[in-house]
């Protein structure tokens, strides 16, 4: 029987000539990931273990984005017994305050990542990798801390859910407007355990950011992974980036798959998810009139170049509604600095946003837009369960960087369309 | 372990990891500090009324989102002995597995059983049993290598144990 391409890869990690769904497997680990909050919990269970040291310090990424620069003493605590740790194995690839980025897009382009590879990380959205064909998903600490020490991870392959994404993508419509209406087609558990598999003439249409949104938030939808075939733009992504040399895998043409989904993207209308789970998604002429306090721009979803160039082209020349605080948040320092050089950053200051150095902060409620009782958000980023952004009688709305900067203008959830 | 018993906190689709333990309280990695804030944000009493052996059942994608091991580690320091539920997210389910807190798959029982009710779980055979009503569930079992890392109670002991072999 054909392989899926997220089996393929697991296949060969293993040491296989082929899987099958079901198959419990052990494979080795290209790249391990934690950041400031799951790692001093990893560091904790590999001192309980009897291993001499850690398997590889050029294969580990320890990045400090959630709580930094650290937002009280707890979580400076936190960054300074990962700071210990990285220094004391000699991790090379160790990201603090002046280098960090929001870890899910600094990894790609710092060219940690390339097709083929297999990577844990302990943290959820580490299946974003998968826009460049690698298989990647998210652990817990514990099995954060055993890929360290051992370069190795059990995995249980799993079947796969096909989206054939066809046509070219309507008028604003973005990656973040595809996986909000997948996630709302199929539900928040609707690819529990499974791979998400992207075929289809549509992506050749997608950049690789709005790539990197898609197979982001295949965790929204359960997935275990979210993956994309590698094509011209992939490589060109990975040789801009990377030195490391990569593995192209394609599914057989006769892989199994448990379901298979056809998105025509010219179709599509720009989504908005709905209080308290991604799957409320309501396209823009359905939202109604739904008044706002804040807007989040930024994000391991939607904190990338593009993202904050479609931000920009919208609010140019604008300014945000009165009462409303509008927060962009550039996801690594290159991005930053682009933006800067770009002049981004003077068209957010200028229309009355803030731009914040890069963080996770408000994206998990942690700091930098923490909601008060009653608020409400449009946000980029990637969850609006209960209390995500602070209080839990606040709500958030997700949406991609067009709606949220529409958004800002009017005060009110609003399609790009409205204001240009 | 080797079995459960105790009385049963109820919830529905969709706990998420958020709600079992807010975000707010992560610059903390302690397990006491993260069980005084479990389950706040969906049920302000939990702490206040869990009791060491209680047992939580849920209905489908229960720990669904965010990575954080303490989530499960925030249930288990709060005394709960087992969380049983129609799926879990597959996050959870590991690290539930990797740090030794027994989780079990059930549509039937996450279905029947209500809140309050007395259960128990005997671990070996699966076997759930709602002491109030008198009935019993069979749950789903774990593969023979999952079942390893339980009864090493965590993955860091069975590496320890795979370490000395």
């Amino acid at each position: 029987m054909g392989m899926t391409m997220t089996q393929k890869i697991l296949a060969a990690h293993a040491g296989l000539e082929s899987v099958s769904a079901g198959q419990l497997i052990e494979a080795d680990l290209d790249l391990v990931l934690g950041n400031d909050i799951t790692s001093p919990v990893a560091i904790h269970e590999i001192e309980k273990m009897k291993v001499d040291g850690v398997f590889h310090k050029d294969k580990i990424a320890l990045v400090m984005d959630h709580f930094v620069p650290n937002k009280d003493i707890k979580s400076a605590q936190h960054c300074k017994c990962v700071r210990e740790f990285a220094c004391r194995h000699e991790i090379s690839n160790y990201f603090d305050v002046g280098e960090m980025g929001i870890e899910h897009a600094l990894l790609p382009e710092k060219g940690l990542t390339v097709a083929g590879d297999v990577i844990i990380g302990a943290d959820s959205h580490t299946c974003t990798y998968g826009a460049l064909g690698a298989f990647s998903t998210g652990v817990g600490s514990t099995d954060m801390a055993a890929g360290m020490a051992t370069g190795k991870a059990w995995f249980k392959v799993p079947s796969a859910i096909r989206f054939r994404l066809i046509n070219k993508p309507a008028k604003w419509i973005s990656g973040k407007d595809i996986i909000l209406h997948i996630i709302g087609m199929i539900g928040v558990d609707g690819a529990l355990y499974k791979s998400m598999e992207f075929v289809g003439d549509g992506i050749s249409y997608l950049s690789m950011d709005d790539r990197f949104t898609i197979a982001n938030m295949a965790i929204e939808a359960g997935g275990k992974n979210g993956i994309f075939p590698v094509d011209d733009k992939t490589r060109e992504y990975m040789k801009e980036h990377s030195t490391r040399s990569f593995v192209e895998y394609e599914a057989d043409a006769d892989a199994q798959y448990d379901e298979e989904y056809t998105i025509d993207l010219s179709a599509l209308k720009p989504t908005v998810s709905f209080p308290h789970l991604p799957e409320n998604t309501k396209t823009i002429d359905e939202v109604g009139e739904i008044p706002i306090d804040q807007v989040v721009i930024g994000s391991c979803t939607n904190g990338r170049m593009e993202d904050l160039r479609i931000a920009a082209s919208i609010l140019k020349g604008k300014k945000v509604a009165k009462g409303l605080r509008v927060i962009v948040i550039p996801a690594t320092q290159k991005i930053y600095l682009d933006a800067m050089e770009e002049g981004l950053l003077r068209t957010f200051i200028e229309a009355g946003a803030i731009v914040s150095t890069p963080t996770c902060g408000p994206c998990l409620g942690g700091y930098m837009g923490v909601m008060a009782e009653g608020e409400r958000c449009v946000s980029t980023t990637n969850r609006n369960f209960v209390g995500r952004m602070g209080h839990t009688e606040s709500e958030i709305y997700l949406a991609s960087p067009a709606v949220a900067a529409a958004s800002a203008v009017t005060g009110k959830i609003s399609g790009p369309d409205e204001v240009m | 372990m080797k079995a459960a018993h105790g009385r049963v906190f109820k919830y529905g689709d969709n706990v998420d990891t958020d709600v079992i333990i807010p975000a707010r309280y992560l610059n903390s990695s302690d397990p006491k500090e993260l069980a005084a804030h479990c389950m706040e944000d969906i049920d302000k009493d939990f702490v206040q009324n869990v009791a060491k052996g209680d047992i939580i059942v849920a209905d489908k994608n229960f720990g669904c989102g965010s990575s954080r091991e303490h989530a499960p580690l925030a249930i288990k320091a709060s005394g709960v002995s087992c969380v049983i539920a129609e799926t879990f997210a597959r996050i959870f389910y590991r690290n539930a597995i990797n740090i030794g807190l027994p989780i079990i798959e059930c549509p039937q029982a996450a279905a029947q059983i209500a809140a309050g009710d007395e259960v128990t779980v005997d671990f070996d055979s699966g076997m759930i049993t709602d002491v109030t009503t008198g009935e019993s569930f069979q749950g789903q079992a774990f593969p023979p290598f999952m079942q390893k890392i339980i009864d090493c109670e965590g993955l860091v002991n069975y590496i320890n144990q795979k370490q000395e072999a």
